[in-house]
């Protein structure tokens, strides 16, 4: 309750910045640093092409907190505008009916055309209902591609891996030149979530969740996502890869200062590692297993969409719509693309930075969403499971104790999912 | 029994002079009332109702569910693991932050030249926020730069913060007992700059070992503030180290050591579940509950306050 209180008093401190006779709208987001620079200058954009309307953008922390103080805001009739909301919440907000108009009623009822062909194919399906009715209008996108150091591999005198089985192969090479072969920064995304898409094994039943939250329970269980843990453990004890924790920096900061060979990171560390890297770097798409059946899909989005919550007055509505539309536009995508390294979410905006040649310039930036583009499997399009965030959480501590020997591959997998399938069911419950 | 009536008497007269209406004193007591009912009792009220439901995070629907958010948080292994951690983290902070605190505070009372400059380097560590102090910390144990980390290698022990169950624990209960020592510490100094020299003096008269002049006659004296503090640095050690683990485990607390309070936060603030971080919270507040009986019951009896 308390919460609630405090966090309408701040809602309201900021809805009192109001600029003059335009329509004010507001938009929490999670992004901090460079990050969420370029969001306060997509806003000034947005304010200067038009004045209709005046956005103001608001940093709510993490991607986490700013789930949460939407919530909160929510209940409290303080909502804004625009939420932004990360892959793993996506669940917890289109499931909840009525929180939200989802983003193509209300572009398509602000006169404006709506097409989703326009965007590229791993982009999709990620935040969109069953039958494909975008719910969330989806904004910084990412996919986690393979950095390459490029004197290691030099050094080593190998080529950067494209299976898992070829990086089998290098490994020993890399280690001999002195270098960890390979680390990476988010189990959960990279070795879970997107192991499934890139490799098309279901990942849970109910079409991954996205038909309906009644009974729907994991897959973790996976002879091939068990294979996948048990060589990362072996890798492991062999010195082929290592392991410094969840958090993020701890395992990028060895790849930065070129001790690591190769490092799993997000297509949107480009823009940053552009800065930290102490030396010259290439990147690859996610390595599969050319073992495993269907193997070499696409891999399903990363980042978050902005969703419009309901509440609102309709010219509020339609500020939020000529939002939408002008953040979709091939010149403001790709000025986000360049500025950030997530990828670009239409292909309209893909063709742009292609023909303005920056791919030629900066080849990384485009290994991302070659990699979204990539042939589609049956399940690469995405995953939609409630409590998510709680169950990644049950994830990276069973990982965790893996690498540190406290559990076998086989106990945690079987760990995860049942406390994941409690979760899942305890879901059903609340939004059934 | 005309000496107890007159008291009565006294009593009520006085009274009678300094309020006039009887209500009076309750509007005066009315702001402090309504802080304490706006911030504590609704919030209280609230938690245990919405422990008995399964809630939608955005509040269109709830689910009476009877005892099953306790029964659900009760059965599972990794919550009473979590709680196991709690008691073993609590009474080693509270331990070794009461224990350090009262070992500078003798010392410091013992220093006649410079005491003054002494005393303010122990009590500035107070005035920084646990958030900083955890982030200090994490500086200080960061598996790349740390300092300490470096420091323990020499003797062959591979401190892995973050990554370690056991390292981690013990850099948190570092950083948090640092954290609380200023505080025990002023307390504990002033406490015993309270006892008067004359007993001192006599003590001495009478007893040459200092050790057992501190656990006859100083300690006792001391019992009323070291109570205090006790109760003080349960409550700091459950519930003031939120910003020292929120800072360690850096949001992810994979399979680092949480405390309970920590992982309220977890389930219901990132994790939406209301309904079982509601139980959760519950379950806390009678744990605290059931700790404040005992230590007022059974501790507090061998405290003198004269």
């Amino acid at each position: 309750m308390f919460k609630t209180i405090s966090l309408a008093a701040l809602a309201l401190a900021f809805s009192t910045t109001t600029s003059l006779a335009a329509t004010d709208i507001t938009w929490w987001h999670g992004m901090a640093g460079r990050n969420g620079e370029v969001i306060n200058e997509v806003a000034l954009k947005f304010n200067a092409a038009q004045s209709a309307c005046a956005l103001t953008p608001v940093s709510k922390g993490t991607y986490e907190e700013a789930l949460a103080s939407g919530i909160a805001a929510f209940r409290a009739g303080e909502q804004p505008n625009i939420l932004q909301v990360f892959d793993a919440g996506a669940a917890t907000i289109i499931n909840a009916k009525g929180a939200v108009i989802p983003a193509e009623d209300l572009i398509t009822k602000a006169g404006y055309g709506f097409d989703r062909n326009a965007f590229i194919d791993g982009v999709r399906h990620f935040y969109a209902d069953a039958e494909g009715k975008f719910v969330g209008m989806p904004f910084n996108s990412s996919a986690p591609i393979m950095y390459i150091n490029d004197e290691a591999l030099k050094k080593a005198g190998v080529e950067a891996p494209k299976t898992w089985e070829e990086f089998e192969a290098i490994a020993p090479k890399l280690k001999e030149a002195g270098f960890i072969p390979l680390v990476q920064s988010q189990l959960t995304w990279q070795f879970t979530e997107n192991f499934f898409s890139r490799n098309n094994i279901q990942f849970a039943t109910n079409n991954n969740g996205y038909d309906s939250v009644v009974d729907t329970k994991l897959n973790v269980t996976d002879p091939n996502l068990e294979m996948m843990f048990e060589k990362l453990k072996a890798w492991k004890d062999q010195g082929y890869f290592a392991f410094y924790g969840a958090g993020w920096n701890d395992n990028q900061k060895v790849f930065e200062e070129g001790k690591a060979a190769l490092w799993i990171g997000s297509s949107g560390s480009f823009g940053g590692l552009q800065k930290t890297a102490t030396m010259p770097f290439s990147a690859t798409f996610l390595p599969y297993w050319g073992a495993i059946n269907g193997a070499g899909t696409n891999s399903f989005i990363g980042g978050a969409a902005l969703f419009a919550m309901s509440g609102k007055s309709d010219e509020e509505n339609k500020c939020v719509a000529d939002f939408f539309e002008f953040l979709t536009s091939p010149e403001v995508q790709y000025f986000y693309h360049k500025s950030t390294g997530y990828v670009a979410i239409t292909k309209a905006a893909y063709a742009l930075a292609e023909k303005d040649g920056y791919y030629k310039e900066k080849p990384i930036a485009e290994v991302g969403i070659k990699q979204l583009l990539l042939p589609a499997g049956e399940w690469s399009k995405g995953y939609r499971l409630g409590f998510y965030p709680q169950i990644r959480e049950i994830m990276e501590r069973e990982y965790g104790r893996i690498f540190s020997g406290e559990a076998t591959v086989k106990d945690a997998l079987e760990t995860i999912e049942r406390e994941g399938n409690e979760l899942l069911a305890r879901f059903a419950k609340t939004a059934g | 029994m005309r000496g107890a009536s007159g008291l009565e008497g006294q009593q009520t007269f006085a009274k009678r002079v300094q309020f006039s209406s009887p209500f009076l004193p309750y509007l005066f007591l009315a702001p402090q009332l309504a802080i304490i009912f706006v911030f504590f009792y609704w919030p209280s009220v609230q938690a245990i109702q919405s422990s008995f439901y399964l809630e939608d995070p955005f509040g269109f629907g709830a689910t009476f569910v009877g005892m099953s958010n306790y029964t659900d948080v009760l059965k599972s292994t990794e919550y009473l693991g979590i709680a196991q951690f709690t008691a073993i983290f609590t009474a080693l902070v509270a331990f070794f932050a009461l224990s350090i605190g009262l070992l500078l505070a003798i010392k410091a009372d013992g220093v006649i030249r410079g005491n003054a400059a002494y005393k303010t380097l122990l009590i500035w560590v107070y005035a920084i926020a646990p958030p900083v102090a955890g982030l200090i910390g994490m500086m200080f144990f960061n598996q790349h730069i740390g300092p300490l980390v470096e420091f323990a290698r020499w003797f062959g022990w591979d401190i892995k913060v973050g990554l370690d169950y056991s390292d981690t624990a013990f850099a948190m209960i570092v950083v948090s007992v640092w954290k609380q020592i200023p505080y025990n510490f002023i307390f504990f100094l002033s406490g015993l700059q309270g006892i008067p020299v004359s007993v001192r003096e006599a003590a001495a008269l009478d007893c040459r070992s200092e050790f057992r002049r501190f656990w006859t006659v100083i300690l006792p004296l001391l019992a009323p503030t070291a109570f205090f503090l006790l109760i003080i640095n349960v409550t700091y050690a459950l519930f003031d180290t939120f910003g020292v683990i929120d800072v360690m485990v850096k949001d992810k607390a994979a399979n680092n050591p949480i405390t309970l309070v920590y992982k309220v936060y977890m389930d219901g603030f990132r994790g939406s579940d209301l309904g079982g971080s509601s139980a959760q919270s519950v379950i806390l507040m009678l744990v605290v509950l059931v700790l404040t009986v005992f230590q007022f019951r059974f501790i507090e009896r061998r405290v003198h306050y004269n």
